[in-house]
């Protein structure tokens, strides 16, 4: 069982603007999974509907088995949330934001937690300060300790590294680190993906409502870390000449290109032999190219080619 | 029921009013001092007595009820309108709580503030006029049950005004005129006949009557009446409070 089970989920706002198309996701218990997707493309939307701040206008959802409908509350008390947009009362003071959200999730008091809490985030010494006093990086660290404070099970973090410098940003990775280590299942959005990169176990893009792609982080940095040869040739073929059988390539564009592809990491990587037994084979080049992936590169052809199709 | 959630609002709530305890205490405590002023010296060397008892007096159970009434709905209004408008409202929709449980929270502090702000003029008033409460109990009845159900009445407001200017629409335009205009400072009997038939279609008067008749066993209305009156006006608001539970409207998209 998925600690979060998303199961074709549909939300169309008052304006009629459907902001989820049938969204469907699976979340693991321990995991940290990296929500990518362009401005608008439903990150925010899909969060809130798990969360409870939009109904779902179809489908379901459920948290550790709970329907986040029908039994809110055994899916809400799992959750904490930190939302995109810093929402904090500004004359209310950094503690008390704090123990009022942990007695809002039903939990009794615990001002050792609290403590902890606060101190991991370095806001021990700003516990008094009213939240005005405080700066933007730091207010963001008082949402993180208020989603934090009822201990949940499920973490959402939505852009918790927009706009904040990169000290607090390698302090950010560093705490959702250590909750991963105490078995808390995050989900994070972001535009940037080598914070995807640094910290995902599995990335998942979205766009336009729709869940394009989710897939093991390593498995796609195996693509990554991939580099394709692209032999162009003079004459098209129907399929390889018998010589060049065993040598893993592929044919693209009818014929006209050879793909190759190899890992940079390797010593060898079998170009120089592989352009001889090409030609030997008779076939006569017209043009090489060499390309390597990045995540960006795949995000952004998923996200194109999405496009086009609609 | 999450009483841990219900507690949470609450306190949170208080501690607002707490942080601004001074402001809190010392505005009811001058206005009332000034209301002494202008009505009870002012008017009361004309009036001198009404039914035997002097006009200092007489004044007092409209002064508290009033100021119980605007506060309440200020408070429970703006309780629940503040997070919406400052987005802190998330925390609210995402926790494991229900809409009763909110309503408890914020309408409880909301009423529990217009409470001990009526207590205040109350103490108030002692140091100017010479008080008895004839019937103490009925009079804390009326109280509490004013102050809960104009909190609930605010409550409503706060969940359905979409701007500040919605907020203070209604106090503005209904309520303080009822108020006002709600016998706090006359007896409906001293009003010409036309309009004292036009107050019996005013609510109000029926809260300050009933109200005033505890401190000193006269009123313009039957008693019964009166308990009927904030009975009903309590009904018809948590029926309105239920309906919105049951729509979820003007909270979750
Ligand atoms: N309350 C709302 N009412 C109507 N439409 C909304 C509402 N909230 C979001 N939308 C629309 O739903 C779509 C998805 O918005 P959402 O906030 O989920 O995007 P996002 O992926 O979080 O974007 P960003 O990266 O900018 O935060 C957008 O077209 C947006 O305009
Ligand atoms: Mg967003």
């Amino acid at each position: 069982m998925p600690m979060v089970r998303i199961t074709d989920v549909r939300k169309a706002y008052a304006s009629g603007l459907e902001a989820l198309k049938g969204a469907s996701l699976d979340i693991h218990e321990g995991e940290i999974l990296a929500l990518l997707g362009p401005n608008g493309a439903g990150k925010t939307t899909l969060i809130s509907t798990i969360c409870g701040i939009t109904q779902p206008t179809s489908g379901t959802i459920t948290v550790g088995g709970h329907d986040v409908v029908t039994d809110y509350r055994g899916a809400r008390s799992l959750v904490g949330l930190v939302p995109q947009e810093i929402n904090l009362e500004p004359f209310e003071r950094v503690i008390n934001t704090v123990r009022f959200s942990r007695g809002l999730f039903g939990k009794p008091k615990d001002d050792a937690l609290l403590e902890r809490i606060l101190r991991q985030l370095s806001l021990w010494d700003k516990k008094d300060n009213r939240i005005m006093e405080l700066s933007g990086g730091m207010k963001r660290r008082v949402l993180i300790a208020k989603a934090l404070a009822h201990e949940p099970r499920v973490l959402f973090l939505d852009e918790p590294t927009a706009g904040v410098d990169v000290e607090l940003r390698r302090d950010m990775w560093e705490i959702v680190a250590g909750l991963k280590k105490a078995g808390v299942t995050i989900i994070l959005t972001t535009h940037y993906i080598e914070e995807a990169e640094a910290i995902a176990d599995r990335i998942a893009v979205i766009n336009k409502g729709e869940i394009l792609l989710v897939e093991e982080k390593t498995a796609l940095m195996t693509r990554l870390g991939q580099k394709e040869l692209r032999i162009e040739l003079h004459e098209p073929v129907d399929a390889l000449p018998a010589a060049l059988a065993d040598r893993g390539l592929r044919i693209e564009e009818g014929g006209q290109v050879l793909v190759y592809t190899y890992d940079t990491a390797q010593e060898r990587t079998g170009i120089a032999t592989l352009i001889r037994e090409v030609s030997e084979a008779g076939l006569v080049l017209r043009d090489l190219q060499t390309r390597q992936n990045s995540l960006e590169d795949i995000f952004v052809g998923l996200v194109s080619k999405q496009e086009d199709a609609a | 029921m999450n009483w841990q959630a219900i507690r949470a609002i609450y306190v949170f709530e208080m501690s607002r009013f707490f942080r601004t305890l001074l402001q809190s205490f010392v505005s009811p405590v001058i206005s009332t001092s000034l209301y002494f002023v202008v009505f009870g010296a002012a008017i009361g060397s004309r009036i001198d007595q009404v039914e035997g008892v002097s006009y200092g007096a007489f004044i007092v159970p409209g002064l508290i009820m009033l100021s119980v009434m605007t506060q309440a709905i200020s408070n429970a209004s703006f309780g629940i309108y503040f997070p919406k408008f400052i987005g802190t409202i998330y925390e609210l929709l995402s926790a494991p709580i229900n809409f009763l449980e909110i309503v408890l929270g914020y309408v409880g502090a909301a009423a529990t503030k217009a409470l001990f702000i009526g207590i205040v003029i109350l103490g108030t008033s002692a140091l100017f006029v010479d008080l008895s409460i004839q019937h103490p109990l009925a009079m804390l009845a009326f109280l509490v049950l004013t102050c809960l159900s104009f909190a609930l009445f605010g409550f409503i407001i706060g969940i359905w005004a979409g701007n500040f200017e919605q907020l203070q629409l209604i106090p503005l335009l209904v309520v303080t005129p009822l108020v006002f205009l709600g016998g706090s400072f006359y007896s409906i009997s001293m009003l010409p006949p036309v309009w004292q038939t036009i107050s019996f279609f005013n609510p109000v008067v029926y809260l300050v009557s009933g109200f005033r008749w505890s401190f000193f066993g006269f009123a313009d209305v039957p008693i019964g009446l009166s308990l009927l009156a904030i009975a009903g006006f309590t009904v018809l608001c948590l029926a309105i409070i239920w309906w919105i539970f049951k729509t979820g409207w003007r909270i979750r998209q």
